[in-house]
């Protein structure tokens, strides 16, 4: 089933979803990786302006070029692997109000114990497809601490349109990722 | 700027932008396999589209355009010294241009001056062969699926995997499996057999040089290959881990000699935007042709 997702977004929005759904997601992103995460972690606060109350953060270091007049244009832009912020993903969703976290690969059981508490969700984008999701980014809305963290590790502002993601990991304690890891783990075992 | 430089950052866009065409076929065939409807086939389908997105605009097909390796086969008595600099310079004004993201960070200080040149980057490897040709191949692996990668000791007890081809074939579905679809699949896999810890993943990634439809010259290595690349699609892992039937689009395997006390298995993942191509240069640094 595909759903349409704007931020900010509520709880009680983020409890009707399941494992599986499709989503189209709109509205604002904000991108933080590796550094951020350990940055957050350490006890580093987020700048003023950010606000990520309701809203998603995106795993991700786009490639982002400055064009003549100053105005930054995306040019590529996929997930990048979630499971390195499996050790503060939980935290830092509960510490920020986070209900969507878009990445690739999943994440493991401290963050689907977080997502079921707190009322948030995986969304897994297609690791990658940079051109696909770099065209439903419409606008650089900022860019957050670009020179501590360098480009690919900084804190982007997109706005995005009909991004397309899927639910793997829900607020009901259910993980594709486990789903698969299970059912695999058998298969292998009968081919051995 | 020397016509070398050019025809190297025209070897860089290409392969950061454009699919080589026997990896293309792989994805489409299994594009076709998999169900209406399913989560797989959106995946692909996205995965599609994106190929034919970064080709159009001649931007990455993956943000992340991965470590920069460069093989280099050139005849005897090339300037090897200027050819590195020249490609260095090659690689920084690609990552101006937005072809490489600025992708290399300094593992002391965490600092990335957004050049991509540092100690090991670009890496080059050059081989000297004695005809007058020369052909250099491009590979950028992401991360994403670099990580993934995996290297054994046989024998192995946990998973019963002995000194043998047997035992290769155990730790080879083992590392599909620990996988999943972190590596961004469809994948493909490089594999050495024997080695050293260092030599072994060398080797495995200059599998990535072959033709994903090439068939392996000796034929135990070409069995063990089919055999792997059918039961690792059958596992149900499947594009992104989403499951499926699309787990692995190739499987190439090599060996190398080893010690008699070490027995490694060297297993490189290669995600779908699986990047490489390579050209031959004329003397002057001139393009004369591709290589996929």
């Amino acid at each position: 089933m595909t759903h349409n997702l704007s931020s900010p977004i509520s709880e009680e929005t983020i409890r009707e979803l399941k494992v599986g759904d499709q989503i189209l997601i709109s509205g604002v992103v904000f991108t933080g990786r590796d550094a951020v995460h350990k940055y957050l972690h350490d006890g580093g606060e987020l700048p003023d302006d950010v606000n990520l109350d309701g809203g998603i953060l995106y795993h991700c270091g786009p490639v982002v070029l400055r064009d003549e007049n100053g105005e930054w244009k995306v040019t590529a832009a996929g997930p990048t692997t979630s499971i390195r912020e499996e050790p503060y993903q939980g935290d830092i969703m509960r510490r920020f109000g986070i209900r969507g976290v878009i990445g690739k690969g999943g994440m493991a059981d401290k963050t689907l114990a977080a997502c079921k508490e707190h009322g948030a969700v995986y969304l897994h984008a297609i690791g990658g497809a940079a051109q696909v999701l770099a065209e439903c980014i419409t606008k650089v809305r900022d860019v957050h601490m670009l020179e501590e963290f360098g480009s690919p590790e900084a804190i982007w502002e997109f706005e995005v349109k009909d991004f397309p993601a899927v639910v793997t990991m829900d607020s009901h304690g259910e993980s594709l990722h486990k789903d698969i890891l299970a059912k695999s783990e058998d298969a292998l075992a009968q081919r051995r | 700027m020397s016509r070398l430089r050019e025809s190297l950052i025209e070897l860089i866009r290409r392969t950061s932008a454009e699919i080589p065409d026997d990896v293309q076929t792989a994805i489409l065939r299994g594009l076709e396999q998999e169900k209406e409807g399913t989560i797989a086939k959106s995946a692909l389908e996205i995965i599609e589209r994106n190929i034919g997105l970064a080709k159009s605009k001649s931007q990455p097909i993956c943000q992340d355009t991965g470590s920069i390796l460069f093989y280099v086969d050139c005849r005897v008595g090339m300037n090897q010294v200027e050819f590195a600099q020249e490609a260095r310079e090659a690689v920084k004004e690609a990552t101006k241009l937005g072809y490489l993201r600025q992708n290399s960070v300094d593992s002391v200080t965490g600092k990335n001056d957004g050049t991509n040149l540092g100690p090991g980057s670009p890496n080059l490897h050059f081989h000297q062969h004695t005809s007058d040709e020369i052909s250099v191949r491009l590979v950028l692996k992401g991360g994403g699926c670099e990580n993934v990668g995996a290297q054994f000791s046989l024998p192995n007890t946990t998973l019963d995997a002995n000194r043998d081809l047997d035992g290769c074939r155990k730790v080879i579905l083992e590392a599909v499996h620990q996988a999943q679809g972190r590596g961004c699949g469809p994948g493909v896999l490089g594999v050495c057999i024997g080695g050293d810890r260092a030599s072994g993943y060398e080797f495995s990634k200059r599998e990535f040089l072959r033709d994903l439809d090439d068939r392996n010259p000796d034929p135990k290595l070409d069995e063990l290959e089919q055999d792997i690349l059918k039961t690792a699609n059958e596992l149900g892992i499947g594009p992104m881990g989403f499951g499926g039937k699309t787990t692995l689009l190739g499987v190439k395997i090599g060996a190398a000699n080893r010690v008699p006390a070490s027995y490694f298995v060297s297993v490189s993942y290669m995600c779908w935007a699986f990047r490489r191509h390579g050209m031959t240069l004329a003397n002057d640094g001139e393009i004369t042709g591709w290589l996929y």
